[in-house]
């Protein structure tokens, strides 16, 4: 209880530095220094300290939105475990909350930028549900598959479980689907190449940074950190299944979950220096294509007896 | 049980009152609104009572007919009905009060409060009766009066439209329920439905699907759903919001009622209900994303919500065929749950709209926008039922959609995967897309810019309106904040439909219920949590310098209200893809030659199911019926003789088969 208690100011404190690290590797496949992986903690601070600009048109919800973002997500890392560490607040089916959590940020992102009452940020709200109505299904029945394969409903639980051994049992293997599963939402979820491209500054290409136009000053503060801290969440579920380490000692396996979360950050960085952005049209067939994993994990694993 | 019957006296009497109040207004919103509220709290009492796990005395009164008795009856899984349908009724009578006034100049207010006090009253009646004669009766009451509040503006063309479908469609349903009760009453010998009859497993099949298509009708279930997105919409707002927050779960309690009178159910059954409730809620969903006019919308929502109570109620029967007690009381108790839920956010959203079309004078999406400024109640109230629906912590639908969820995960760990992922992948595309339909119809509404003069010089509605709706977003809180308080009434009820022995069933309902006691924690957390950032961010911009100007749209100087996404172009990308299943018609007319003049676009998504499958057989009906035309030729004679003759041939009958 007492470790389980550290988590939660761990990653409010290091999320940050998991843009920092894509922005480093980005800048190393394209052969420059670029700024250092503290860099977002320096953006925020200034961002923190300045007024705000609000449209004329926008109402109590646009305010909210920033808030609810922070708010959820900050909800969903209470619920999230990380290596050895378990989480705050851990029952069966916390995963379905976990998922649901994330979906209220998600409603009120997109309510503040149909607020606006902007063209382009109505074109992201959309393509921001879209995109989330897909991966819904995929990012569910993988942690179905994972459950079925641990024999365990919570988050901590089925992560404690899921150690090399369980891996290695029958049917285990499978659940590298759901990893590969788990990537493809790690990435359209953060809205990270090939579903969204963060760098553009052509609005109709973006999704997320499109929907947060209008946000100013602290509240644009507040959203970048919320999209860290998001980063930080989902990059755990994958990274958690991907280096498996269960030592049993605490810190050995929190110091695990680190690398392992720099390591999905680092991967990211990659896949955006050697990938374009997919075609919309696209994106729907690769989100099918992670529920079909999830889908297929879930026919393959076997369940615990 | 004396308390029910003064409840059902007690509406219509109220409603025979406001009848008799002839033009007067103010005196029927006065007899009928007040028979209605008063009734509510008459009725409630046993309810409450029943829930608390005290027992209701049964009655029976004699009565003059042949056949069946006049017997009533209140278990948990009655009482668990009575409540929302009381509860929001009262709540209705109170919004009535002031949605009427309107048509007071050119119609008489008396007919709908009329109809709308025996519609509560027979609602309350069906989910008490334990006779199928008197369940029939009360049946038909309800259909007829709710198809006489669907015609309330009979002046129009599209309304008597949908009141003829919506008449056709519950008789077809009732007919399947006739043949369903005289079933059971074949089996039994008598028409008491207190106790289950023993059937063989083929009969009980065979009574399942009558049952299931005929309650089915009544729940608007796809493929049978047809009649619900013309009727709701057509009807009056308070109207709307019985009919689909409690009308159409009597349907599902007869389905529930029938569950325990049927017996241990095959797999199949339970399979069954999962294939439909998954059809309805994804096919639900994604026809009410591609609506534009509000009432619709939430009308094809109440598809969607009705599938995702019937995919609780599946799991809980598989539960049941494969022993696992624990999946079975967590899918029952969801769907129980659910019930009650969607009473409260869909009526409060059916509130909403209607106080949309009262202010704004208009329910096409496309014409309004930035009403919550506005309609500041209205919006914030129709904001906390979007977030309900689509089920999203700390509000009431989460709660319920978590029973099944979390049902559905203990199947897949318990080794029945393959309905449990069904469901799970069903849940969560239904989540997903109602989020979808639920910003899109909050964000096109209520917020950017008005994209008409209707919408420019809306105005709030008045106190009753509002009350009614805070009420409702109250409980919607409440339910999210305090689930397991809830679920613990619903003990009894559960009980009955996992068939455990109702010594257990409390105990077990409640260690079935443990995790429910950490979503609410999770819920607290995230309402403190929200309040803590709130204050952050109030810390934060505290002595800042605030800025105002236009919405910012790339350095252009004037944007325009028409420049905005609309609501067909906020679900175009969903609604493309799923054009499978949808078949939007598009008529466009774009700009032509050097000088082009104005252009034209509009989409409309007519039910597939009516097109395709009940069009082609109400025509061939209508072609065989025009064949026999020629036997109605009007002359008299003919038809005194078409008497003379089938007596004839009925004594011959007779005497030869005697």
């Amino acid at each position: 209880m007492r470790l389980s208690a550290l988590h939660l100011p761990l990653a409010l404190l290091c999320a940050p530095l998991l843009p920092g690290i894509i922005n480093k590797v980005k800048a190393f496949f394209a052969g420059r220094t670029g700024p250092s992986v503290f860099q977002p903690y320096l953006d925020l601070l200034k961002l923190l300290q300045k007024g705000a600009v609000y449209s004329r048109t926008t109402t109590w919800v646009f305010r909210a939105g920033p808030i609810v973002a922070l708010a959820s997500t900050t909800a969903a890392l209470v619920l999230l475990p990380l290596g050895g560490l378990p989480a705050l607040l851990a029952f069966p089916g916390d995963l379905v909350l976990f998922a649901y959590v994330l979906a209220l940020g998600r409603f009120f992102t997109v309510a503040a930028a149909l607020d606006t009452g902007s063209a382009f940020e109505g074109m992201g709200a959309s393509r921001e549900v879209w995109f989330a109505a897909l991966s819904e299904p995929a990012l569910l029945l993988g942690l179905a598959a994972m459950a079925k394969q641990a024999g365990k409903l919570s988050l901590t639980s089925l992560y404690a479980a899921l150690g090399p051994a369980v891996l290695l049992k029958p049917g285990g293997p499978a659940l590298l689907l759901v990893a590969a599963a788990l990537l493809i939402i790690f990435l359209a979820e953060n809205s990270r190449i090939p579903f969204d491209d963060p760098n553009t500054h052509l609005e109709l290409t973006m999704i997320h940074e499109v929907m947060v136009l209008d946000h100013s000053g602290p509240e644009f503060g507040l959203i970048q950190y919320a999209a860290s801290l998001k980063l930080w969440a989902l990059g755990a579920l994958a990274s958690g299944l991907l280096l498996p380490v269960r030592t049993g000692v605490p810190w050995l396996d929190l110091f695990a979950g680190f690398c392992g979360l720099f390591v999905v950050a680092m991967f990211t960085g990659v896949v955006e220096s050697v990938m374009a952005r997919l075609r919309l049209t696209r994106v729907s067939q690769l989100l099918a294509a992670a529920a079909a994993f999830s889908v297929l994990a879930l026919m393959l694993v076997r369940s615990a007896p | 049980m004396g308390n029910i019957l003064i409840a059902a006296g007690l509406l219509v009497l109220g409603g025979a009152a406001a009848l008799f109040s002839g033009k007067n207004a103010r005196r029927a919103n006065f007899f009928g609104a007040g028979g209605a509220l008063l009734g509510a709290c008459v009725g409630l009492i046993p309810a409450v009572a029943a829930l608390a796990g005290r027992p209701v005395h049964p009655l029976r009164l004699a009565w003059g007919l042949p056949i069946g008795s006049f017997s009533l009856a209140l278990d948990p899984l009655s009482a668990f009905f009575v409540v929302p349908i009381l509860g929001l009724c009262a709540l209705a009578a109170l919004y009535g009060t002031e949605y009427l006034l309107p048509y007071a100049s050119r119609k008489s207010l008396g007919v709908p409060w009329f109809f709308f006090d025996l519609l509560a009253a027979s609602m309350l009646m069906v989910v008490v009766a334990r006779d199928s004669v008197l369940f029939l009766i009360v049946w038909e009451v309800m259909a007829l009066s709710s198809y006489f509040l669907v015609t309330f503006e009979d002046e129009r063309e599209s309304v008597r439209q949908a009141g003829w479908t919506y008449l056709v469609a519950t008789h077809l349903g009732t007919a399947f329920l006739i043949l369903f009760f005289m079933l059971l009453a074949r089996e039994s010998g008598m028409t008491d439905l207190s106790v289950a009859p023993a059937m063989s497993a083929r009969l009980a099949s065979a009574a399942f699907v009558l049952a299931l298509i005929g309650f089915g009708t009544k729940a608007g279930l796809i493929p049978m759903h047809v009649w619900l997105p013309e009727a709701h919409p057509a009807a009056p707002s308070h109207v709307s919001a019985v009919m689909s927050g409690v009308m159409i779960k009597t349907g599902i309690y007869g389905l529930m009622r029938a569950l325990t009178l049927l017996g241990a159910p095959p797999a199949w059954w339970g399979w069954s209900l999962v294939g439909v409730g998954a059809v309805s809620g994804i096919l639900g969903v994604l026809f009410a994303l591609a609506q534009h006019d509000l009432k619709r919308l939430l009308a094809y929502h109440s598809v969607e919500n009705v599938g995702i109570i019937a995919l609780g109620l599946g799991v809980g029967m598989l539960g049941r065929t494969h022993g696992l007690p624990l999946v079975a009381m967590l899918g029952f108790g969801g769907a129980l749950l659910h019930v009650l839920n969607h009473a409260l956010f869909k009526g409060l959203l059916f509130f909403g709209a209607g106080s949309v079309l009262h202010g704004a004078g208009t329910r096409d999406m496309e014409h309004l926008g930035g009403l919550l400024k506005r309609m500041p109640w209205t919006g914030t109230c129709f904001l906390i039922g979007s977030a309900a629906i689509c089920g999203l912590p700390p509000l009431n639908g989460f709660v319920s959609e978590f029973l099944i969820y979390l049902a559905a995960f203990l199947a897949v760990v318990q080794g029945q995967a393959a309905w449990g992922s069904v469901v799970i992948a069903a849940l969560a595309l239904i989540g997903g897309l109602a989020l979808a339909c639920f910003t899109k119809a909050f964000g096109v509404v209520f917020l950017g810019e008005p994209r008409g003069n209707d919408a420019a010089q809306a105005h709030e509605c008045g106190a009753a309106m509002r009350l009614s709706m805070a009420v409702l977003a109250a409980g919607c809180l409440f339910v999210g904040l305090l689930g397991p308080v809830v679920l613990s009434w619903s003990a009894g009820a559960v009980g009955q439909l996992a068939a455990l022995p109702s010594a257990e069933s409390f105990d077990s309902w409640q260690i079935a219920i443990m995790p429910m006691y950490s979503v609410s924690a999770g819920a607290a957390v995230l309402l403190s949590l929200l309040l803590l950032t709130a204050v952050l961010r109030a810390w934060l911009l505290r002595g800042r310098e605030i800025g105002r100007s236009l919405t910012w749209d790339c350095g252009y100087v004037a944007p325009g209200a028409r420049m905005q996404y609309s609501a067909s172009s906020f679900a175009q990308p969903i609604t493309g893809l799923f054009s499978v299943f949808l078949r939007t018609r598009k008529r466009a007319a774009g700009p032509e030659g050097y000088f082009p003049g104005p252009a034209t676009y509009a989409t409309e998504t007519p039910d597939v199911f009516r097109e395709g499958l009940y069009r082609p057989v109400f025509e061939g009906a209508l072609k065989a019926a025009l064949r026999l035309r020629w036997i109605q030729h009007g002359r008299i004679q003919f038809y005194v003789l078409y008497i003379a003759l089938t007596l004839l041939f009925l004594l011959v009958w007779r005497l030869g088969c005697g």
